[in-house]
């Protein structure tokens, strides 16, 4: 882990004094560039994230040429609570850039991490973040290489913002991209919806109702090689995070200028996403995921890739949920169990809860 | 889940449809107006009209409690919240309602005011208590199914000496909002052949105190559950009852619903909150008797006495029909704003802003269909 003017431990004058990461805050020196900097990438950044390449201790990381085409995004993460269950916010920075990049049929390669660190965060609660970050990308194969750290005056920040960067590269012949629905193509999903942002909601201080429910936060990339090995010719993938399952379905069909009719009855949710959505008067279809897919494929290929994705542990629950239709408006339509169909709009503003 | 599928069974559902289909009389039409906007969400939702008979078309009311809400109350909030300094709470619906000057309570938030959203009237109390220094008001809104929760919040606000909170009441009553759309008699009243009346109201107030409706207007009512079986039920009913020739008071509801309701929840109330003498309905005028205000003897947890501002009479925005699609007078699609300036991501009116609004419900659940009618009226 770099830093700009960071000092490097082994620089003369480095204390030996370890930080006291079981009682102590971030405070304003963490970020100032001095010793105080230093001791907080070594102790904690380096020390859970050690690999060859953040070795280097340059303020890049150097790599070799890649086979592939590359290809790269990165994601902020600012999430209330920091710790959920299923996760915290560490891991969920590592897995939501991960499946980012392995959305264009990627091998994701590496990562970069930029902290935003409010002073008075407990070190303790930064370690914690930062080993989960440390065992989430070592589960996926995908080191942290190079990263950046900054303190902010307590309350300009909420506790921790990570920023994750990700490469990776995309085999040959595999095009996969929002732009290439086309009418006919079946619509599948990886498993239930909902349960990342139903865990999250769950553990906010004013909710608080009582579910077991964990996050579905996980890395995507081996069930995405699975899907590819059994189907190259996959047209779309995509992760419905922010805006659940209506958000993205209506992001590729703008993309793909198409429309889409689901099936809301072979829509996959658990009982306790279902009975928390009614609780509150939301719609599980609008709810973040952050460990499912979309995708789209020619319908003759459906089948195989469902098979396929059963196959895998992350994709056990997989279904074909709908088909891609022309339609010039590019509106979602939902097709309810009653066999009344009604549109599947995307969210306005942020999802409240309704007054009755 | 137990409870919920029940009534939500595919099968069920076009048994229902059939029946309807099989009972109504092809040679007239069937209007029914759903008073509440729970029943309009769930017949966009499930796509209850769908499963209707051409001739059978429902009507929709004025039963959403942010939708009937005047503008100069949500002015009247942003000047408590931003005049007065204090934290002002209230339920999420609310925060995008449009108020004069394009203003909106998440505008003024965005502009410095302390206004959060909350999910109950215990955590605006729990703020209260975190902060014994400031003043804490929470915006009270909704029909008598979100009253008794107010109550308690004011009892318990006495109980604990809690000396800064307060309550913006805005409560209304669902019968006398009832009573002015049936004793429109213009000439552009709607015409409504049967009522779906409200459930959770009803919960609380209990179905006898709809029976003006069938003995003083002649109309049959039924008191209808908010699930999409219960709408269908409760269509169906209504049905029979017009076929009949019948103007009865029943209850759909009755898993929840007693002709006498909640007496606890009314005595709370009774002795929380007192009757205003008018109080202005978006789209219905000012209707006497029709809402709540704090009752005299909490006087000291009432944040209109606490923290006057000047109150300036609503101006709603030029072209709006609101108040005629509360009335059942105009479907949303009738209104030159829809869909044009006014949509759920920059509502013009309050029927485009909450999920329970008729507008918004067009909007997010119904758009295709009216493209479908529009291009099948064109290719005819």
């Amino acid at each position: 882990m770099t830093a700009p003017n960071s000092i490097h431990p082994n620089s003369p004058g480095h204390s030996n004094r370890r930080l006291d990461v079981r009682e102590g805050r971030v405070d304003l020196s963490h970020g100032g560039g001095g010793r105080a900097m230093a001791q907080l990438i070594e102790d904690i950044f380096r020390r859970h994230l050690d690999n060859d390449l953040l070795r280097q201790n340059n303020d890049q990381a150097l790599f070799g040429p890649v086979r592939g085409r590359l290809v790269m995004s990165t994601d902020g993460h600012v999430i209330s609570p920091m710790f959920f269950n299923g996760g915290n916010i560490g891991s969920l920075a590592v897995h939501g850039t991960i499946n980012d990049v392995a959305m264009a049929g990627a091998r994701p390669l590496y990562l970069a991490a930029g902290f935003i660190l409010e002073e008075g965060l407990p070190l303790a609660d930064l370690e914690r973040i930062v080993i989960a970050m440390a065992e989430a990308s070592k589960a996926a194969g995908v080191p942290i290489v190079t990263g950046d750290t900054k303190v902010v005056e307590r309350g300009k920040a909420d506790g921790c913002f990570i920023t994750t960067t990700g490469v990776g590269e995309v085999p040959d012949g595999i095009v996969i991209s929002g732009e290439r629905a086309t009418p006919g193509d079946a619509v599948l999903v990886s498993g239930s919806l909902g349960d990342h942002g139903i865990a999250i909601l769950s553990q906010r201080d004013n909710l608080g109702f009582g579910t077991e429910l964990q996050s579905d936060s996980a890395a995507l990339h081996g069930l995405v090689a699975d899907m590819i090995a059994a189907v190259p010719d996959i047209h779309c993938l995509r992760d419905p995070t922010r805006g659940g399952l209506a958000a993205t379905l209506n992001e590729l069909a703008a993309q793909s200028g198409v429309g889409m009719l689901i099936r809301e009855a072979a829509i996959p949710l658990k009982p306790e996403v279902r009975a928390a959505c009614e609780l509150l008067g939301l719609d599980p279809l609008n709810i973040a995921n952050e460990g499912k897919l979309i995708a789209i494929c020619p319908a003759e290929r459906a089948e195989a890739l469902l098979t396929a994705m059963r196959a895998h542990p992350l994709g056990r629950e997989s279904a074909i949920i709908g088909k891609v239709t022309k339609d010039p408006q590019q509106l979602i339509e939902l097709e309810t169990p009653f066999g009344g169909r009604r549109l599947l709009d995307w969210l306005t503003g942020e999802q409240l809860p309704r007054i009755c | 889940m137990k409870f919920i599928d029940e009534y939500r069974d595919s099968a069920l559902a076009r048994n229902i449809a059939s029946a309807i289909r099989t009972e109504v009389h092809p040679d007239r039409d069937y209007r029914l107006m759903e008073f509440c906007g729970g029943h309009t969400h769930a017949i966009f939702r499930y796509g209850v009209q769908d499963l209707m008979p051409e001739n059978l078309r429902f009507v929709h009311g004025p039963g959403c409690p942010v939708c009937v809400l005047p503008m100069a109350r949500i002015d009247q909030a942003i000047a408590i919240a931003s005049q007065h300094r204090v934290t002002l709470c209230t339920y999420g619906d609310l925060m995008r309602v449009p108020a004069s000057e394009r203003q909106s309570l998440l505008k003024a938030k965005a502009e410095g005011a302390d206004i959060r959203m909350v999910y109950s009237t215990q955590d605006a109390l729990a703020i209260a208590r975190a902060a014994p220094d400031h003043q804490v008001v929470f915006f009270a809104i909704g029909f008598e199914t979100t009253t008794p929760p107010t109550a308690v919040a004011l009892k318990t606000a006495r109980a604990e000496g809690l000396s800064n909170f307060s309550v913006f009441c805005n409560h209304v009553l669902t019968p006398p909002a009832l009573r002015a759309i049936l004793n429109d008699s213009g000439q552009d009243a709607a015409r409504i052949d049967g009522i779906l009346g409200p459930s959770h109201v009803s919960t609380i107030i209990g179905s006898a105190a709809y029976a003006f409706v069938a003995r003083e207007h002649g109309l049959p009512l039924v008191i209808a559950g908010f699930e999409p079986l219960d709408v269908m039920q409760s269509a169906l009913m209504l049905v029979r009852q017009i076929n009949q020739g019948r103007r009865d008071l029943e209850n759909q509801y009755s898993r929840a619903v007693s002709p006498a309701g909640n007496t606890k929840a009314q005595a709370l109330m009774r002795e929380t909150l007192a009757p205003r003498e008018t109080f202005e309905w978006r789209g219905l005028g000012w209707l006497p008797d029709s809402a709540l205000r704090v009752a005299d003897t909490y006087a000291d947890w009432d944040a209109e006495q606490r923290f006057p501002v000047e109150v300036t009479p609503s101006r709603e925005i030029k072209g709006c029909e609101c108040p005629k699609v509360l009335r059942g007078l105009l479907e949303p699609t009738d209104c030159k704003l829809f869909g044009t300036v006014c949509s759920p991501e920059n509502p013009m009116g309050a029927c485009m802003v909450s999920s329970e609004g008729a507008c918004a419900a067009y909007w997010s659940y119904g758009r295709s269909r009216q493209s479908n009618r529009a291009t099948t009226a064109s290719a005819a």
